[in-house]
């Protein structure tokens, strides 16, 4: 039989399998922070056990730091406490950590890659959703729960039944002011946030191939959100120059013989998938939603669709709308703004800096909108520095913060007020998910740049144009 | 971590028919600020259920005192969002032993495989068949039969099966987890370990 990327990665992890139940499936990678970690550890301490393979395993403060005043004492004492207890957890285990302040910190997926954490092929888990991130090297990489982590601590394995696999194709050109947020985000609109549940999803097609690897990263993210288990793209020249040389990748003949495994990783010709669709990239434009899941967006030009029109229950639309205090064919463009948040680990990478101040260069932040701009590591927040970006967004009325998970989910002190709305390049609009009361709107960077300098919903591509004729 | 065996579970149910039930509802992220696996029940629905000045909302179904039991029923695509363990710790802990849905995200189900939770997934006709049973008595039983893989509505005897695999049927009967069976097989592991190229 014909083998998929995925099944070939699974396969080559499975330790034993269960008849009529899950596989043990090795683990190759294991990230661990302060929120999802600290009942995992003390299950193994309860147990009277080790961690199996502490070098597997690495451990990032990210969820509950503040972005501001990092060197400070933290001054929520709860939060203060899951750090600390992430600090003495990872020195009694041996296990690298590296937290509030260490020049390495910042939000669990994108120090993954940025070290050499993530390679393509691995099995990579992490007590967090997004994980699907790592995917976008070829590696299969999904979010657990504590029981899993402590899974991981204590066997380097887990027990997981084998999902079903999905392809997802996007053929074509992408559009002007069309970024990988946005191809991500109409996928979700056209599968719904339960249309991959049961799945790993694998993207092919013109457009994942283009796409540079920080791209890559954005899409697989969102994997989730359609409810897919994960996302992979197959590796390929992008993904071996962006891993090579980093600090965790193999070296000399390690390299050679990792390499030689990547080499076989892609889906043979004619292999089944148990579900296949394609896209094509003509139909996607800049993304917006409008309502309190992921898979409620639309095109920015277009009105919020009618409650008939969309599936599932008419009354679940409607008390979303009522959240969002938003009515049936509203146009999204014009709506006033108060927030607009750039960061987490979907959208708060270099590139992404990059497109937001293409934007704002030149301009000014408008006066009604408050703006966050969070680095996801402190290795992107240096390239803001070095590459200039940092002079232009100052110039423009912006400030940098530290990096962080920060509004992405509002454990800190980022909190979007009740009833305030807030343009995200994070990854869910959830009620109350950036803060009690709080109203998301998400999209990419781009978008969030034409909000912040417009106090308002604004197509990216206007200004853009403007741009490029001046 | 352990917890109580599930055998056969008979009792009143909960209804909550509202889609995609993501799990910053079921526990908003300010309440993962813990390091044990204490008390999450009473944040259980947090912003649903409490207004902003803590006092209960009485529109919400928790604090509708005619609504009690063991078994809560929610609505399509429940526990929707993030890995977070806590949002089953939370339904656990306020008293759910069992949760009914026509479909349930992946995590929050392992999760509940993986803490006690019994998470049926039933057709969506059976499920309208539930909440009309409850919503004309809430006082009406519903038996979850693990042995049997059958949930009965017992005042009108109506019945579907459900799944679970065998292995997870066996672990929810005896009340073991994965971690008991993981640390069995280490030497198994050990040897795989010893021949990955990564
Ligand atoms: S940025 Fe948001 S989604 Fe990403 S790891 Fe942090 S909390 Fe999770």
């Amino acid at each position: 039989m014909k083998k998929t990327l995925f099944d070939k990665v699974w396969d080559s992890h499975v330790v034993q399998r269960i008849e009529n139940g899950p596989d043990v499936l090795f683990i190759d990678r294991h990230m661990v922070h302060e929120v999802t970690s600290p009942v995992a550890f003390l299950g193994i301490k309860t147990r009277g056990i080790r961690v199996m393979y502490p070098e597997k395993t690495f451990a990032t403060a990210d969820h509950n730091t503040p972005t501001i005043n990092q060197h400070l004492p933290v001054e929520d004492p709860l939060s203060a406490k899951q750090l600390k207890m992430l600090e003495e957890n990872a020195n009694e285990y041996g296990i690298s950590y590296w937290g509030l302040g260490h020049e390495k910190n910042g939000i669990v997926h994108v120090v993954g890659p940025e070290y050499g954490i993530t390679l393509p092929g691995a099995t990579i888990v992490c007590g967090d959703s997004h994980t699907s991130t790592h995917g976008a090297f070829g590696a299969i990489a999904f979010g657990i729960g504590t029981s899993e982590v402590e899974m991981v601590l204590a066997s380097q394995c887990i027990m997981q039944t084998k999902p079903k696999s999905m392809r997802i194709n996007v053929e074509g050109q992408l559009n002007f002011g069309v970024t990988p947020k946005d191809v991500a985000l109409y996928i979700i609109s056209q599968l719904t946030t339960s249309g991959a549940t049961g799945y790993f999803v694998e993207y092919a097609g013109e457009v994942f191939r283009e796409m540079t690897m920080e791209g890559r990263m954005t899409v697989c993210n969102l994997s989730i959100e359609m409810g897919a288990r994960g996302g992979m793209i197959a590796p390929d020249e992008k993904t071996i120059a962006y891993v090579r040389g980093r600090e965790f990748t193999p070296k000399e003949a390690e390299w050679d013989k990792a390499k030689a495994y990547w080499d076989t990783l892609y889906t043979e010709e004619g292999a089944q998938f148990d579900k296949e669709i394609t896209f094509d990239a003509a139909n996607i434009e800049p993304m917006i939603t409008y309502g309190t899941n992921p898979g409620m967006g639309i095109g920015i030009s277009n009105g919020i669709p009618m409650a008939e029109v969309v599936e599932g229950g008419v009354a679940t639309y409607r008390k979303s709308l009522q959240y969002m205090n938003f009515s049936e064919g509203d146009s999204m463009k014009g709506k006033e703004i108060d927030f607009v948040f750039l960061g987490s680990c979907t959208n708060g990478r270099i590139e992404d800096f990059r497109a937001f101040t293409s934007i704002v260069k030149g301009r000014k932040k408008a006066d009604n909108v408050t703006a966050w701009l969070v680095p996801g590591s402190h290795k992107v927040e240096a390239a803001i520095k070095e590459e200039g970006l940092l002079a232009i967004l100052e110039t423009a009325g912006f400030e940098l913060r530290e990096p962080g998970c920060s509004a992405c989910l509002a454990m800190n002190e980022d909190k979007i007020p009740a009833g305030k709305y807030a343009v995200s390049t994070s990854n869910r609009n959830f009620e109350g998910r950036q803060g009690p009361g709080a109203r998301t709107l998400l999209a990419s960077p781009l978008v969030a740049a034409a909000a912040a300098v417009t106090g308002k919903v604004t197509d990216p591509r206007e200004l853009m144009e403007e741009m490029a004729v001046n | 971590m352990a917890y109580d065996k599930f055998n056969i579970l008979t009792s009143t149910a909960v209804p909550l028919p509202i889609e995609n039930v993501d799990t910053d509802q079921i526990i908003p992220a300010r309440f993962l600020k813990a390091i044990e696996r204490k008390g999450f029940g009473d944040n259980l629905f947090r912003d649903w259920r409490y207004n902003s000045d803590n006092t209960p909302k009485e529109s919400f179904v928790l604090n509708n005192p005619i609504y009690s039991g063991k078994i809560l029923v929610g609505g399509k695509n429940f526990g929707s969002g993030s890995s977070r363990e806590h949002a089953a710790w939370a339904v656990y802990d306020y008293g759910f032993r069992c949760v009914v849905s026509s479909f349930f995200a992946d995590i929050f189900r392992n999760n509940c495989l993986n803490v006690g939770v019994l998470p049926v997934q039933v057709s969506a006709e059976f499920l309208e068949k539930i909440l009309r049973a409850i919503e004309a008595d809430p006082k009406a039983e519903i038996e979850v039969d693990l042995p049997e893989q059958r949930i009965t509505i017992l005042g009108s005897g109506e019945q579907e099966s459900f799944e679970i695999n065998d292995y997870k049927k066996a672990n929810m009967l005896n009340g073991f987890d994965d971690i008991d069976f993981l640390l069995n097989i280490k030497d198994g592991i050990r040897e795989f370990a010893a021949d990955r190229p990564l």
